[in-house]
């Protein structure tokens, strides 16, 4: 049992003065999500039947290549704000919340620079 | 991890029945969560049969009547049975809610469940230890403060609109009916502050004679204390009193947004 105040607890390391950032990035990056997400399926939809050559010289397209681009980097960029929260909420113990917590932001940003090396790869590559 | 079943020493067993009278006239049955700190005993649900002809019509007089006439040995707190004082808030008929204006006739089970508000420490059958909740309480400082010296003469005056923007938040009678009902509050309780504390958080942040705002979001703006609220809104939904503080609280995210570039 703690003798320490309850107040104590509660006031503990004080504020981080921090989160908003974090709560309003989620919110702009997922009213950009809204229009690219839509372009997204009418892309994939339309390449449903294509075979790589057709999917090539569609990416080829400097519009199309830009909006894969931007839908990839917008959405690894919210799924890591997202899973984050997810963490934070769900996993108490704070060794696996900081390895979840790390494994994370480092996958998405590799998962990122690997979308655009192959986008790159694809549309400008052999 | 966090625990979605309950630990082994905590799991609610079957309980006692207590049929009631051979003449009564209209009987309905309340299940009540009991446990007794005294013995090693798991809880226990309790069945309870009244004859709500010979009772008063909210849960509360069910509550007092089984005290009274059946089993002494049932533990609740109730002071003001008017829904002012928040002592006899509770987990009934699947609701966190006031005994004392929750009507019998409104609970929709055929056996109205009665349990303590949900994930608090029991202290005995119905009533929860909420040291922490009122420590948190504490913790935002709730009362006002000033830099300038108040008028001489008289009270610091506020307008009819500034003191309209206090309807909806003075009313909280802090039954804690709605932190207990919010799941980040139940996984995350020893951070959040809750949706009943920030709600009377912002109460002083609107307050237009308060000026010490700055320092209560600094306070705030934390991702635990404030952010852990997602807007589930199951605190809006069971507020007794009929309170928004999901409202509440997005009004303080809109302010931490005000003092900064979008």
């Amino acid at each position: 049992m703690s003798l320490r105040d309850p107040l104590a607890e509660v006031r503990g390391l004080g504020s981080a003065k921090a989160g908003t950032e974090h709560w309003w990035a989620q919110r702009v990056s997922s009213v950009l999500l809204l229009p690219l997400t839509l372009w997204f399926l009418l892309a994939a939809a339309s390449l449903l039947r294509a075979d790589y050559a057709d999917a090539r010289v569609y990416l080829a397209q400097p519009l199309n290549a830009f909006l894969l681009l931007a839908f990839l980097l917008a959405a690894l960029y919210h799924a890591w704000l997202g899973l984050q929260v997810v963490i934070e909420d769900y996993v108490h113990g704070r060794a696996m919340e900081i390895s979840l917590l790390l494994a994370v932001r480092l996958l998405a940003f590799l998962a990122a620079l690997g979308a655009a090396f192959c986008l790159l790869r694809i549309t400008m590559g052999a | 991890m966090t625990e979605f079943a309950l630990p082994k020493n905590s799991r609610v067993q079957k309980g006692k029945h207590f049929p009631a009278a051979a003449d009564a006239k209209s009987v309905r049955t309340f299940k009540i969560y009991r446990w007794n700190p005294d013995n090693d005993e798991n809880p226990r649900l309790d069945t309870y049969d009244i004859d709500t002809a010979d009772c008063g019509p909210m849960v509360l007089h069910a509550l007092i009547k089984i005290k009274n006439e059946i089993d002494p040995t049932l533990t609740f707190r109730r002071s003001c049975r008017e829904g002012i004082c928040g002592s006899c808030a509770m987990n009934i008929d699947g609701t966190n809610t006031l005994a004392c204006t929750k009507e019998i006739s409104d609970c929709h089970g055929k056996q109205v469940p009665i349990y303590p508000l949900p994930h608090m420490p029991v202290v005995k059958d119905l009533v929860p230890d909420l040291s922490q909740f009122y420590a948190q309480y504490a913790s935002i400082r709730p009362w006002i403060r000033t830099q300038s010296s108040p008028p001489p003469d008289r009270e610091r005056r506020q307008s009819k609109a500034d003191r309209a923007k206090l309807d909806g938040l003075y009313e909280c009678i802090l039954c804690a009916c709605c932190s207990t009902s919010c799941p980040s509050y139940w996984w995350n309780g020893d951070r959040y502050l809750g949706p009943a504390v920030l709600l009377q958080a912002y109460r002083w942040i609107i307050d237009s004679r308060d000026e010490d705002s700055g320092d209560r979001l600094d306070n705030l703006e934390d991702p635990f204390r404030l952010y852990r609220c997602h807007t589930i809104m199951n605190c809006t939904k069971t507020c007794p009193k009929g309170l928004n503080p999901a409202k509440a609280i997005a009004e303080i995210k809109k302010a931490m947004l005000a003092r900064r570039s979008a």
